[in-house]
């Protein structure tokens, strides 16, 4: 089911990716739209993962940081052969788990706000990062290869990127799990009204603590195929600012910040909608440097149009109501007459 | 008799439906203390949001130094020196006890950044707390301060801005007793400086003990006005019951079978000092009566698996049972209607259909997902047997009418096998035809075998609907009453601490 909000959101990609298209046909060839695609895949995962977040009613800020730390030990791990990449990924998507269990308990049994608990993480895990590799620059060493691991995240399949198929996957399976299974109606339930849920006998600490382990634990999946597309981390820049990125496709995507709100269908949206204004960006000779303005813009108008339709729907809807209500009257008193 | 200040006559409220208030005459004298009591709903909070500006009044007027107006703005009434010392206080915890008496209208430094003269601010609120005779000096940090302190500094804010008239809504309920004889020696001193109180309380004997004055409102009408010595416990609850009940209810099919539930020296943390033993049985309505902060909802909640209890054992079916969360008082049959449904009990944002099954999904699901048409199936089904008016189970819960929504929560536990319902106030807000049904949906739980727990604070309610009357009084239980016994009469007096 795609609902109004989505629609809008796929209108505005079309349009938006209409005039660039018009103005710069390079937009359309095979290789942008491919690389795109790609930026699509590797930003979708962890957008995807900080829904399950937001719509618990929490917030994750150390995105950034985690897909540093990992990218580098991710590298360091397979680089140096010291475990092969099927072993490396166990590990660093189990750190990843890790440490969402940590925040989620944090959060939900100890009763830290989400805010606090993972800007901390945003500092400690960029700290750690940067003192892991000595501030060094973590990459492979000339001449290693890992085929079967290259050919998986940033192989293209008759040109699509395996980012892209991965991205699509797990967004199918996430969508399940958030809109079919019992688990993604008890997160709703959560988000919306926590002391509710208590009460109707979910336990509450539970969902938090699983939503955080699953943003996490994408986020690592996410980390791995972002280290093994640029290949080398420079751990105080690698992911910078990533949190802003997922938290933007979220609330494009229409959840709420308040929780309990928004689709998986509206996260894969935003995501698009951003990687094509950064491609917008770059193909219209805007200077790079206003990139994070033009999103910063585009999100606000996105969301002042929202309220300013659901204000009208609401408003809308009460005429209609109060027309009715007046006709009932009139025609109660044209029954009496 | 002094000439009173401040005089309201035939004053009424007519609220949709409901007639709060019918032509209520008060008179104020200055340094007089009144009391007003009256059942839950018998017009006094409405008589003092009138009086405090905050709700405009149908009919009547309101003099106060001979100027005659319909109504009282929120300005006009401070103006005219009307205070009020709220249930709960309305104090800023951060701040200091000084700041907090002069919020808003702190003293100021000359100068372009306006900064506060602390100094000044202290010296001002000094005298104040002498007058009040505290304990506690302007510095101290309301964080720090006991509740009956926190009293006290509103009762100060009151006096900075000139106060003649302090309107004390019980007061005492949250006090010890030393508390409380402190808090009346307080009224006393406002009454030696010509300030008036009105005092607003179920304490019988405290009001019997300050007031000159008591004025008894029922249904929304002055039953009665006491003075001096015909003023004792026994004529005010008198004058505050003496209605007839209506046919709502319905007795049980049999009588009542073997305890489902025993609650064996249960200690709560709300007054870890008081143990409660009692037990509801198959087949019966056990209603748990008491004043606002008895104890009876923290009782439910530890039964619930919401608090954890602090000793005592609760036994189901004869054997203890394990009530650490509200997930294992769920499978033992243990369900409850929370008190404040639009919070606790639904979810306001989510479809009927998914509130109803929010409980039980486990029931519409297999291998962890939701099979849709079997929870539309559950859904319908309890929409059907409970009557839930509404055009589809997709609207959202939060658009139905009090009435059906209390159906909906009930809805969520109907679908399993209920041992034990625990209903918190089942009929707050909820229209007479509503109620009717409501009733009636308990009363079948009770005779297809289960034991319901019934907290009300509505008299009628409590004497119509129950079986049994527990009644509670600062965290114990204060006696039990066989339906033979049942009237208010016995049920207030066992609430304000008498034993039977």
């Amino acid at each position: 089911m795609i609902n109004r909000k989505d629609l809008w959101l796929l209108v505005l990609i079309l349009v938006v990716g209409a005039v660039v298209a018009i103005i710069n046909p390079r937009f359309l060839s095979p290789i942008n739209l491919s690389n795109t695609a790609n930026l699509i895949g590797l930003f979708g995962i962890f957008a995807v993962a900080q829904a399950f977040v937001i719509i618990s009613g929490g917030i994750e800020l150390s995105v950034g940081s985690i897909i540093a730390l990992l990218g580098v030990i991710f590298i360091d791990l397979i680089a140096n052969g010291t475990v092969n990449s099927g072993v490396g990924i166990v590990i660093v998507v189990l750190i990843g788990c890790l440490i969402g269990f940590v925040h989620g308990f944090l959060i939900a049994k100890v009763g830290l706000q989400p805010f606090v608990v993972t800007l901390c993480g945003l500092l400690i895990y960029r700290g750690v990062a940067r003192y892991y590799t000595d501030e060094a620059t973590a990459g492979f060493p000339f001449g290693a290869s890992f085929p079967t691991l290259e050919w998986l995240t940033a192989g293209r399949f008759y040109g699509v990127p395996h980012s892209l198929i991965a991205f699509a996957i797990i967004t199918i399976v996430m969508a399940v799990v958030l809109h079919r299974s019992v688990f993604g109606r008890y997160l709703y339930a959560v988000g919306k009204n926590e002391e509710a849920a208590r009460y109707s006998g979910i336990h509450t600490s539970r969902i938090i603590i699983a939503a955080y382990v699953i943003c996490c634990g994408l986020t690592a999946v996410a980390a791995i195929f972002i280290a093994m597309y640029t290949r080398s981390i420079s751990p105080a820049s690698h992911g910078n600012f990533y949190e802003l990125y997922a938290i933007a496709a979220a609330v494009l995507g229409g959840c709420s910040l308040r929780g309990g709100e928004g689709s998986i269908l509206g996260v894969v949206l935003g995501t698009v909608l951003l990687q094509v204004l950064q491609n917008l960006v770059n193909l219209l000779g805007i200077p790079s440097s206003l990139n994070f303005a033009v999103m910063g813009s585009v999100i606000l108008i996105g969301v002042l149009a929202d309220q300013e339709f659901s204000r009208r729907r609401i408003a809308g809807a009460t005429r209609r109501a109060s027309r009715g209500a007046e006709a009932a009257v009139q025609a109660a008193g044209a029954n009496r007459g | 008799m002094a000439v009173p200040f401040l005089t309201m006559t035939g004053i009424s409220k007519q609220y949709p439906g409901v007639r709060a208030l019918d032509g209520v005459s008060l008179a104020v004298a200055p340094g007089e203390v009144i009391g007003l009591v009256g059942e839950n709903g018998a017009g006094k909070s409405t008589l003092m949001k009138i009086l405090g500006g905050v709700v405009e009044p149908s009919g009547g007027a309101i003099d106060i130094d001979g100027e005659r107006a319909d109504r009282l703005s929120v300005n006009r009434s401070m103006r005219a020196g009307i205070a009020f010392v709220h249930q709960e206080l309305n104090l800023f915890d951060n701040l200091s006890v000084a700041a907090n008496i002069f919020i808003g209208r702190e003293p100021l430094r000359g100068g372009p950044l306006r900064l506060i003269d602390q100094a000044a601010l202290n010296r001002q609120a000094a005298p104040l707390l002498k007058q009040l005779g505290a304990d506690f000096g302007p510095e101290a940090s309301v964080a720090s301060l006991s509740l009956a302190q926190m009293q006290l500094v509103e009762i100060a804010k009151a006096l900075s801005l000139q106060a003649r008239l302090v309107i004390m809504d019980e007061p005492t309920s949250s006090l010890t007793a030393s508390e409380t004889e402190r808090l009346l020696s307080v009224v006393r001193r406002l009454k030696a400086d010509g300030v008036s109180t009105i005092f607003i309380s179920h304490r019988l004997a405290e009001v019997e003990h300050i007031a000159d004055r008591v004025v008894v409102l029922r249904d929304g009408r002055t039953v009665a006005e006491l003075e001096g010595a015909a003023i004792t416990p026994a004529t005010m609850i008198r004058h505050m019951i003496g209605r007839e009940l209506k046919t709502l209810y319905r007795p049980p099919a049999a009588p009542p079978g073997e305890p489902i539930v025993e609650l064996r020296d249960v200690r709560t943390s709300h007054r870890p000092e008081q143990t409660i033993t009692l037990s509801i049985r198959r087949g019966e309505i056990l209603g748990l009566a008491g004043l606002v902060g008895s104890g009876r909802t923290e009782l439910a909640r530890a039964v619930f698996g919401l608090d954890a209890l602090v000793g005592g054992e609760i036994r189901i079916g004869g054997v203890p049972a394990a009530l650490a969360s509200p997930r294992q008082a769920i499978d033992s049959g243990v369900y409850l209607v929370p008190e404040d449904r639009k919070r606790s009990g639904l979810i306001l944002d989510f479809p009927v259909r998914d509130n109803v099954t929010l409980a039980n999904l486990a029931a519409c699901a297999r291998l962890g997902m939701i099979d849709a048409a079997a929870e539309e199936a559950a859904a319908t089904d309890q929409r059907g047997k409970l009557d839930i008016r509404c055009a589809s189970t997709a609207v959202k819960a939060g658009s139905l009418s009090g009435g059906n929504q209390q159906k909906v929560v009930l809805a969520k536990w109907l679908s399993m096998a209920p041992r034990v319902l625990i209903f918190d106030e089942p009929t707050r807000g909820i229209d007479v035809g509503a109620k009717g049904e409501i009733y009636r949906l308990m009363r079948d739980l009770s005779d297809n075998g289960a034991g319901i727990l019934m907290i009300s604070s509505d008299m009628e309610e409590v004497i119509g609907v129950s079986d049994r009357v527990a009644v509670m009084h600062e965290g114990r239980i204060s006696g039990f009453l066989e339906r033979s016994q049942l009237s208010e009469q016995n049920i207030l007096s066992l609430a304000v601490g008498r034993t039977n």
